[in-house]
């Protein structure tokens, strides 16, 4: 493997262009740099107008997701050596509008998010006298997984329904209401059932199943969207089968 | 939803990129989702072709034979190999994913996903078993 590899990074300067450009750079890639190393040596000692989003460089914050060679990617924990001897193309996310280079418009996607509201909902709130609502590990178990999203957006990037219908709710938003449903603290499900089952809501999802493939927290958003599918066709078959008064 | 963030009035010019007509190419996972969503109207031939049968089954011998006959046409047969290809694999790739959608608790405890697979599996052998015992057996 050389000492160099050659980046292929898209960028976008609204005020200077109507339409993305790609521009490469050069830049050295030892065994232990992923590809945000390579965009920082850029922005440091070749081009320091590029721009784009990082903080933790360790797959916790969620903001350096792009495109990599075609995968939507953390590019903090995405190699250079992966790509041998390169080129590696740097894209922005997909699926989302372009501010400039390599940072993308996220402002749908938070208020997606808070739409379902996820927080614990009580129909009655304890005094807080009554001490601490408690859970047991199993309890936890149920939901842990759905909590471990970071909102890094690389699930909507490989949706192909939330680029063809922008008003899809989206994986991520979908697998934190089910991070609430299965919360046993929580009685607030039939609260977001009345958003998710909107048009577009679940239904909205074909099941592709890509974002669960792309997740760097393993969270299976698709998983959980095909759960709230079954559990609101089975509300919906309760109303008709069981009296309101009974249910 | 209003796409304007509510910080500033002004905001540069977004780049809007549209999916390509071909995005369905792009990837392997995208190529097979579509190909399980084109095998519905493969399954829906299926329906119709069997409630002709049933039809000249109803009608009678001879309507029975000619529908054997027709059957039996090069075009129908291929149709119906194809069919059969994408029923097989829309069956397979759903089993596939049907874990996903049931999660099964036993004792307190989340069954795996391969059992939830394999049950969906065994159910689909023992159908096929008593269609066959109905047909040659039975």
């Amino acid at each position: 493997m050389g000492d160099k590899i050659t980046l292929q990074v898209t960028r976008y300067r609204p005020e200077e262009e109507s339409s993305a450009t790609v521009q490469e750079y050069e830049v050295p890639c030892p065994k232990d740099w992923v590809v945000l190393d390579g965009l920082n040596y850029i922005k440091d000692r070749l081009d320091g107008s590029l721009t784009y989003r990082w903080s933790c460089r360790m797959g916790i914050c969620g903001s350096c997701g792009m495109t990599v060679n075609g995968e939507p990617k953390l590019t903090c924990e995405t190699f250079l050596s992966e790509y041998g001897h390169g080129p590696v193309k740097v894209e922005p996310l997909r699926n989302f509008p372009v501010i400039r280079d390599l940072v993308v418009e996220i402002g749908d996607f938070m208020r997606k998010l808070v739409s379902v509201k996820p927080w614990i909902i009580r129909n009655k709130e304890k005094l807080l006298s009554d001490g601490e609502y408690l859970q047991t590990p199993d309890e936890l178990d149920e939901y842990k997984q759905f909590g471990m999203c970071i909102n890094c957006m690389l699930c909507y990037s490989a949706c192909p329904i939330y680029g063809l219908e922008p008003g899809f709710i989206g994986p991520a938003a979908i697998a934190l209401a089910q991070r609430y449903n299965l919360d046993s603290r929580d009685e607030g499900s039939a609260e977001r059932l009345e958003v998710l089952s909107e048009h577009d809501g679940i239904w909205g999802c074909t099941f592709v199943g890509e974002c669960t493939e792309v997740c760097p927290k393993h969270v299976d958003p698709a998983g959980a969207i095909q759960r709230y599918k079954l559990t609101a066709a089975l509300d919906n078959l309760k109303s008709f089968v069981i009296p309101k008064s009974a249910r | 939803m209003s796409e304007r963030p509510a910080y500033t009035e002004y905001h540069p010019r977004w780049l809007r990129r549209q999916p390509s007509t071909y995005w369905w190419l792009e990837r392997r996972a995208y190529l097979s989702f579509i190909t399980r969503e084109l095998s519905s109207i493969f399954i829906a031939w299926f329906v119709v072709y069997l409630l002709l049968l049933v039809r000249a089954v109803s009608r009678g011998d001879s309507s029975y034979q000619e529908f054997l006959a027709w059957s039996r046409h090069p075009v129908v047969l291929v149709l119906n190999v194809v069919t059969l290809l994408f029923v097989v694999f829309h069956a397979v790739t759903w089993f596939k994913l049907a874990p996903k959608a049931m999660v099964v608790h036993l004792r307190g405890k989340q069954l795996p996903a391969a059992l939830i697979s394999a049950s969906n599996y065994g159910a689909w052998v023992a159908a096929t078993a008593l269609v066959l015992w109905l047909l040659l057996g039975g």
